[in-house]
């Protein structure tokens, strides 16, 4: 159980809660990251913020203060979920 | 519009290729405009969709959800529930997705299906599906959502454009429908309750679309529209989230999570093959956002950006200077015996022509380079990379270009406001443009800087005072943008979650047409007040006229020549005219800042334009009008200015301290009469135009007394 904002990049990780009341959770809920959901923090900007994740085949920045509410679970492979649109 | 002219709304995520296809299927057909009261554009245009059928396609702003969170969202959500003041429910919905990452795309589809109107899905950017080795089974798809037309097509290379046209005709025709989800009965009779309270308080049914708008989203938007206003609404919306929690949902998280459960069942054996490749994004944000390397391409980028704003506009800029001055040439004989409408003609209205036509090549080329930037996916880095630099104050990544484009000349820096979705940032952004030291502020400093500061101080001053006023405006416009975010604009920020999309070549014909119906709307809106303004200041510095003016002066000095005279009668005309009386009334306003009243007479006469003072001060100090910045003559008639009465008297007008005042007021007054036009554009009213207007030449005077009053006291 991990804040999203503690992943290195390249590491991998399983979305264990969000905060629903939030409009940046409610922003990712709405482009597919749900619980359960596999995702890798890809890299940060060159300034150390945003970060770029990815999860269900696509590449989105957020704002590490923004996302404060995203929990991950760290797995050492866990492969993210590739763009094959199949559950 | 005719009652009868059947709309078809085109929706879909952003980086679908939406617009590419709207262009296909409406050519130039197109209008764009705004809707009512918001700063959302409006782009509809005709489509002919075979056997005489031809409908009003309306290309709606891009979104992943109808959550109504953000002006787009709201207006997309308005439109297509009709509830739009000005515009119909549409007659059918054509959602476009990308093939390539369909579950996500399909989510704002199966929203859009709550909606109960026809619907036909348009699986975009098949040739990468192809490239991908993904395989999908349109059949299937379409089955599975209740035989609504599911077409494949590659709208960037125009195929598949005959299909779309033939499923409009099709979903017009059998009104096929999309299969709407099957809520979870908790779910289903929270909708029910709230939909049988609106109908009570306002003897109205709502749609079930409404009730699902209520329940989950967080804000009252719908509730207001459909005027249910009783003071147990809120205890009813909670009763019902608190169905939807115990079924076992977080009521904010209810929505996706059952549309994603239904629509991963929907595709289930829809989508074969791929190869899991990523494309082409990765490998090349491994270069593009490089820790070092991308912040190098990165300036490199923007001062290629820049430099071609900059540099290259100049060209066509002066070809319209001399083709302006052209005509005044030819037709200013043909009117020397009516001095007044040759006058008007001349001064008036092709310079009011020219006025806005000068920043046409400024515009095209930055909308060349937004164009190319937006549709390959590298805009989006940008933001990446930049974000961090301006999220502390209130804007985002998406204000650089803007900024930058600043420093060469507001307009375009203010249309390219557009490029950014957050309405607060964007608000902030076009608040804080106008403060870059833009091109027409350089000829005000090189004049000062070459009269003043090098003779006195030497050329090392000269540079360092140069540079020094280029940074004053981003000195005040950083602390503005954040007060006005922070404390001012009360409007909910939009949070920063950005889709980095994949890299792609972008279209010609998308990036030309999207340049062009920037300019054509610049020169329709902001366009025709420029004129108006260059009209009235004409005016004012015209009347009333002295006929006998030059006879007089010729009569107390005969021996003067008659190139002095002229000079001489122009500088009395213009200190005798509506502007030089008002000049003289308000220079105790100015008199604070050590400005006398020529120097207030050209810091007014430079409202509408700001690089006007120099020729205005060639023209009071009887130089002749068409002094420049590097003119010896005028150079040398403010050295020797002196005040003739006064406390001041017999000393120099521009001393160091009325020159830093007067450097200083032009880098922050509100001097440019397009820019107020293009925010009054850009920000939908003249509200905003009017505050910046009224700050900034405040906030100009301030300093410049403050400069003025610190420097005459230490010097």
């Amino acid at each position: 159980m991990t804040p999203l904002s503690q992943l290195l990049p390249g590491q991998f990780g399983k979305l264990v809660s969000l905060n629903p009341d939030q409009a940046v959770d409610q922003r990712l809920m709405a482009l597919g990251l749900l619980p359960g959901m596999a995702l890798k923090l890809v890299r940060r900007a060159p300034l150390g913020d945003p970060v770029a994740i990815e999860f269900g085949g696509q590449v989105v920045s957020l704002r590490l203060a923004e996302a404060e509410s995203l929990i991950v679970d760290v797995a050492a492979d866990c492969p993210v979920q590739r763009p094959k649109n199949t559950p | 519009m005719s009652s009868k002219q059947i709309t078809v709304a085109l929706v879909g995520n952003p980086n679908t290729g939406k617009s590419t296809l709207f262009n296909a299927l409406t050519g130039l057909r197109q209008k764009v405009g705004n809707y009512p009261g918001v700063t959302v554009a409006r782009k509809s245009g005709r489509c002919d969709c075979g056997d005489g059928l031809k409908v009003e396609l309306v290309d709606l702003p891009g979104l992943y959800s109808l959550a109504a969170a953000s002006p787009d969202e709201q207006v997309v959500t308005d439109v297509l529930l009709g509830s739009l003041e000005g515009s119909q429910q549409p007659d059918a919905i054509v959602v476009v997705l990308d093939v390539t990452n369909l579950l996500r795309n399909l989510f704002l589809a199966s929203q859009l299906a709550e909606l109960n109107l026809p619907l036909a899905l348009v699986l975009n950017q098949a040739d990468i599906a192809h490239e991908q080795g993904l395989k999908i089974d349109t059949q299937l798809l379409s089955q599975r959502l209740g035989g609504v037309p599911v077409v494949l097509t590659s709208a960037w290379k125009g195929e598949g454009i005959a299909s779309v046209r033939r499923a409009i005709a099709e979903v017009l025709n059998k009104k096929t429908k999309m299969t709407q989800l099957t809520w979870p009965s908790q779910v289903e009779s929270a909708l029910g309750a709230i939909v049988q309270a609106i109908q009570t308080d306002t003897g109205q049914a709502p749609s079930s679309a409404d009730a699902q708008r209520i329940l989950f989203s967080s804000n009252a938007h719908t509730s207001d529209r459909l005027g249910w206003s009783q003071p147990q609404r809120e205890s009813i919306v909670r009763q019902a989230r608190d169905q939807v929690r115990a079924a076992g949902y977080n009521p904010m998280a209810a929505e996706p999570l059952i549309h994603y459960a239904h629509l991963r069942k929907v595709l289930e054996g829809v989508i074969a093959g791929g190869t899991g490749k990523q494309g082409n994004a990765a490998a090349l944000d491994r270069v593009l956002l490089h820790r070092v390397i991308g912040p190098i391409l990165f300036i490199g980028i923007m001062l290629g950006l820049f430099a071609s704003v900059f540099w290259l506009a100049k060209f066509p800029m002066q070809w319209i200077q001399s083709g302006v001055d052209f005509l005044k040439a030819m037709i200013a004989p043909a009117l020397v015996n009516t001095p007044m409408l040759q006058s008007l003609v001349t001064d008036g209205i092709i310079a009011g022509v020219g006025a806005f036509l000068v920043f046409l090549p400024q515009i095209l080329i930055l909308f060349l380079f937004i164009g190319i930037l937006e549709d390959s996916g590298y805009m989006a880095r940008a933001a990446f990379i930049m974000d961090r630099l301006f999220s502390w104050c209130g804007l985002n990544g998406k204000s650089f270009v803007p900024l930058l484009s600043g420093f060469a000349c507001a307009i375009p820096g203010l249309l390219s406001t557009r490029t950014i979705e957050d309405p607060k940032a964007r608000l902030a952004t076009a608040f804080a443009v106008p403060f870059m030291s833009c091109s027409a502020r350089f000829p005000v400093y090189a004049l000062m800087c070459a009269a003043f500061i090098g003779p006195l101080y030497g050329p090392g001053w000269e540079s360092v005072v140069m540079v020094g006023m280029h940074c004053v405006g981003l000195l005040f416009a950083v602390p503005t943008a954040f007060v006005l975010t922070r404390f001012v604009l009360k409007v909910k920020p939009q949070p920063f979650v950005l889709e980095l999309p994949r890299y792609q070549m972008p279209k010609p014909s998308d990036v030309l047409w999207r340049m062009w119906q920037n300019a054509a709307e610049f020169v329709s809106k902001a366009g025709t007040v420029i004129f108006a303004m260059t009209i009235v200041i004409w005016a004012l510095c015209y009347f009333p006229r002295d006929a006998q003016m030059s006879d007089r002066i010729k009569a107390a000095e005969p021996t003067l020549s008659e190139h002095e005279i002229q000079s001489r009668t122009q500088a009395a005309m213009i200190e005798q005219s509506w502007m030089g009386r008002f000049g003289k009334a308000v220079q105790p306003v100015f008199d604070p800042c050590g400005f006398d009243w020529k120097i207030t007479v050209g810091v007014l006469a430079s409202f509408p334009a700001r690089e006007v003072i120099v020729s205005t001060l060639g023209v009071t100090y009887s130089i002749g009008k068409g002094a420049e910045a590097d003119s010896q003559h005028l150079r040398s008639a403010m050295q020797e200015a002196k005040w003739m009465d006064g406390p001041r008297k017999s000393t120099p007008i521009f001393s160091l301290a009325a020159v830093l005042a007067l450097m200083v007021f032009f880098a922050l007054c509100s001097q440019c009469g397009p820019t107020i036009a293009t925010l009054a554009q850009e920000t939908g009213g003249w509200k905003w135009a009017a505050i910046s207007f009224f700050y900034m030449t405040i906030l100009a005077w301030v300093m410049a007394v403050v400069v003025y009053q610190v420097v005459i006291r230490l010097i």
